[in-house]
């Protein structure tokens, strides 16, 4: 173990403040020089793209780095070359001084390398303490395996029962368990992967003190975001990418937030949803969405949607909130008739659905903009025409009978490519090579463009870089300002609160708690979504 | 140090560079088998073109050998382009030859104009309701489909060796010679498939079946709402739902159709070659499984599965016509084994980049060393 040089003094657990005076004092300082990662005019080239054009990262032992950017930026490349899954195409990699060079994870991994993914690589019908046998290389059995799970637990204030299948955990506990996998494997330079994208503003605090115990215990933390508090609140240096280019690094403690996103996207950018003046108009004479009574199967017991009543009005935003796998998924699924309903009605403007599925919800004017886009709510291969005509290939005038009208595919494509801004090469790339943002736009064009009467969407954000989320959520507010009802599902307080008429909180599949604008409370909504009724003060 | 990186875009030339370098790189392994047995490679590869194209006569001879493979090749393209491992195409044809040859000795007397499409129609039924079968155990209980259409080509095999060798049944022949040894009926003059070319080139009717097949699949993907379905659901069967397209029923009208496509290989081989009921030979040439190669090197492409079953059948040709001492026996087998395994690594190809780096990575403990 690197301890030896670190030399920092005691834990402090969560303890931010103090830790970013510490910082300031450079953290390579305190390595004596040598920087645990050093990534020199890294380059890596994809047909036609550049992901990463002569980056250079340099991170300390015991520093929590952030690398902030925009999704497309590339965050993900620049990890993926650091975990070995790619081989960059110019530049050096030094960990503690020596050159190395991957040619695959399982290198990354003995070279103390670990990285956290965004998507956890779980085996869920396994126990955490299998789940750990798998890949330590046979070093354990069962047993020993749990009680090194307890140990490691313990130290680093990440509780987890060895015994719980995997399925069964929050998606806090299994972000837990990767964690300790990473630790448990030695790791000295842990990659966290967006962590806090799937948790409560109280989980994100404790990984915030885990990954300050783990810095001040000499390992290097790299923190890859795009919030701008989290990075300001827990990180020692940020590096900020753009375009593929390092923008440059900074002390955290000697910035501000204005100015990280200023590096992040090139131009100031506030989104500015509180102008009431814009804000759109609720038509309260007329639901567009009725939902009553409304329980479904759950992936898990505790995702099942539990008698949820819900209305959405003409020109209204109602924000669902609650921490991922509280039933959201389900519900929006349910309503829009891919899962079964076992109880309640749904109704859109007026009509009642029959639970027909998605060609039935489509036909009474439902659009969904599923979590999972590039693959649900997209064919990921299939070029762009042929998505943007998912929906509507069965009716004139995009077909005649059992035949396509390819011409008007086409046309209808170009001019929603023209009309939403997707940039493309053209329409008859394949999607899954776009951006994010652009995927996203051509998910929303699509639902959008039919001119529904209500707009379900999950997670529309999610993932996506600063401008592409200003765009998303003006397209939402232009749909609801055109009379659609639009039902948002997000994590993202921040987002709920700039957005909606009303914030409703999940939690277990029930709604725990409906607040409309002007009184929303973050400290409750953040308790209600971790399961916790109003009246009990601050435990997290 | 050789790694594989996956593409993110398959270049429109792989495409045809795939197939035609799998080929060339099967006949140089195929080249360094014949001359490692002691014989000639240019002067054998050189042989099997003379008989597989140096003559009128040849090529219908190859074009009459190229005709089951087309019709089970375009059966495996339409299923595996739809990540549905159809490898029952063998006993659909079987199927198919049963129920055509049930039809056409049903109606010895009847004109063609009238039993031929019957016997079409019987052998296209029997092959997609022998392949519907584990389509259906697929999409509803998820059974695996590479498990059960294997097993039911065993199935069929036997079904038909029961109708001529283990029962007196209304396929066998029961004068003359069937007597001694036990032999499927003939098929009367009536409803025998006509042949069609000129100047001594002749096609047979399952040929050009099969080209209109080829066809009609090709525009079913680029112009019907079943083929977009059908596109949608082989890329993401979760879009699929989202969409509204029932995926199960898709996919056992898919398996349907792969298996009418086989049937009517196995009608055409009743009434355009064997005009009898062959249980033996069905076996040996195993038309089912060839015509999976040809599908493999087509890509799944219909229209291209035209050229490459006349490829194929070329081989067959001349594997038959050249059988003797000088010949290698077990060639043109090794040669389709060849193929279709370089088929197979030329996909893997169109998938990952090959990138050869030379740095050897650390270790952990020399890292550790370095770091201490």
């Amino acid at each position: 173990m690197a301890t030896a040089e670190t030399g920092a003094g005691a834990p402090v657990p969560g303890g931010r403040p103090s830790n970013a005076a510490d910082a300031s004092g450079p953290a390579s300082a305190r390595a004596g020089g040598v920087p645990a990662v050093s990534m020199r005019g890294v380059t890596k080239r994809f047909v036609g793209v550049v992901a990463n054009d002569h980056v250079d990262l340099e991170v300390a032992p015991g520093e929590v780095h952030a690398l902030l950017g925009e999704n497309g930026a590339g965050k993900s490349t620049l990890s993926n070359v650091l975990t070995g899954l790619y081989r960059p195409d110019e530049g050096t990699i030094r960990l503690f001084g020596q050159e190395v060079s991957f040619s695959s994870p399982r290198d990354a991994i003995a070279a103390g390398v670990a990285m956290v993914h965004q998507h956890f690589r779980l085996v869920t019908k396994f126990t955490v303490a299998e789940n750990f046998l798998l890949g330590s290389g046979g070093a354990y059995d069962a047993k020993t395996a749990a009680q090194r799970i307890r140990e490691l637990g313990e130290e680093y204030g990440l509780p987890v029962d060895p015994d719980a299948n995997v399925w069964e955990l929050s998606v806090g506990e299994q972000q837990r368990v990767e964690i300790l996998k990473a630790l448990d494997r030695r790791a000295r330079i842990l990659i966290l992967d967006e962590p806090t994208a799937v948790l409560t503003p109280q989980e994100a605090d404790a990984l915030f003190a885990t990954m300050r115990r783990m810095a001040d215990d000499g390992r290097s933390v790299i923190f890859i975001s795009h919030k701008l508090q989290e990075v300001m609140k827990v990180s020692d240096r940020v590096t900020t990418l753009r375009d593929g280019k390092t923008v440059g690094t900074v002390v955290t403690a000697e910035t501000t937030s204005a100015e990280l996103a200023r590096q992040m996207v090139g131009r100031s950018v506030v989104f500015s949803a509180d102008d009431t003046a814009d804000r759109p108009e609720v038509d309260p004479d007329r639901v567009v969405l009725d939902v009553r009574g409304l329980s479904a199967e759950g992936v898990r017991p505790q995702s099942s949607p539990k008698g949820v009543d819900l209305q959405v009005h003409a020109g209204e935003i109602v924000a669902i909130c609650g921490v991922s796998g509280n039933g959201q998924r389900e519900l929006a699924a349910a309503i829009y008739g891919i899962r079964r309903r076992t109880a309640g009605t749904v109704a859109i403007d007026g009509v009642q659905s029959r639970q027909k599925g998605p060609r039935e919800s489509t036909a009474l004017g439902l659009a969904f903009i599923p979590e999972d886009r590039l693959r649900t709510g997209l064919s990921p291969s299939l070029p762009i025409h042929a998505n943007l005509a998912l929906k509507g290939y069965r009716r004139p005038p995009l077909s005649r009978g059992p035949f396509l009208d390819g011409r008007a595919i086409r046309a209808r494509a170009e001019e929603l490519v023209r009309r939403y801004g997707i940039k493309t090469p053209s329409i008859d790339t394949p999607t899954r090579v776009l951006s994010g943002g652009n995927v996203q736009k051509v998910l929303l064009a699509r639902e959008i463009g039919s001119d529904p009467h209500i707009l379900i969407a999950s997670t529309p954000t999610r993932g996506l870089d600063v401008g592409a989320i200003e765009t998303v959520r003006h397209l939402l507010m232009d749909a609801a300002r055109a009379g659609t009802g639009v039902l948002l599902i997000t994590e993202d307080l921040d987002e709920a609160m700039a957005l909606a008429h009303r914030i409703v909180v999940m939690f277990e599949g029930r709604v725990v708690g409906e607040f409309p604008r002007g009184h929303y409370d973050i400290e409750r909504i953040g308790l209600l979504m971790g399961g916790h009724t109003g009246d009990r003060e601050g435990a997290a | 140090m050789i790694r594989l990186e996956p593409r993110l875009l398959r270049p429109k030339w792989l495409s045809v560079a795939v197939p035609v370098g799998s080929i060339v790189v099967a006949l140089v392994l195929g080249a360094i088998l014949i001359t490692v047995s002691g014989n000639s490679a240019l002067d054998t590869y050189g042989r099997i073109l003379d008989v597989a194209f140096g003559s009128v006569q040849s090529w219908s001879d190859t074009i009459v050998a190229a005709t089951p493979l087309l019709l089970t090749g375009l059966a495996a393209a339409a299923a595996f382009k739809m990540g549905l491992f159809n490898i029952g195409g063998q006993g659909q044809f079987v199927m198919g030859a049963i129920a055509a040859s049930g039809v056409g000795l049903a109606l010895p007397d009847v004109t063609g104009f009238v039993s031929i499409p019957l016997m079409i129609a019987a052998g296209m039924l029997a092959g997609g309701l022998w392949a519907a079968i584990p389509g259906f155990f697929k999409t509803r209980f998820g059974t695996n489909e590479v498990i059960t259409t294997l097993m039911l080509n065993y199935v069929a095999a036997n079904v038909a060796g029961y109708l001529i060798f283990g029962s007196m049944s209304f396929w066998r022949l029961t004068t003359g010679s069937g007597q001694v040894f036990p032999q499927g009926r003939p098929l009367s003059d009536e409803a025998v498939w006509p042949a069609f070319g000129g100047g001594g080139l002749e096609i047979p009717l399952g040929f050009i079946l099969g080209c209109m097949a080829a066809a009609c699949l090709w525009a079913l993907y680029r112009y019907t709402r079943f083929g977009f379905e059908i596109g949608v659901v082989s890329d993401s069967p979760e879009a699929a739902r989202y969409a509204g397209i029932n995926v199960p029923r898709t996919g056992l009208a898919v398996m349907t159709l792969s298996g009418a496509l086989a049937g009517l290989g196995g009608a055409s081989d009743i009434g355009d070659i064997r005009h009898v009921l062959d249980p033996k030979g069905l076996g040996q040439t195993g038309y089912g499984y060839t015509g999976i190669v040809v599908a493999a090197l087509a890509r799944w492409n219909p229209l291209a599965v035209i050229p490459l079953s006349i490829l194929l059948g070329a081989l067959a040709n001349a594997g038959r016509a050249l059988q003797g001492a000088t010949f290698p026996a077990g060639l043109v087998g090794t040669l389709q084994g060849l193929l279709l395994f370089c088929a197979v690594s030329g996909e893997f190809l169109t998938r990952y980049r090959v990138r050869v780096g030379h740095k050897r990575p650390l270790s952990a403990a020399e890292l550790e060393a370095q770091a201490a």
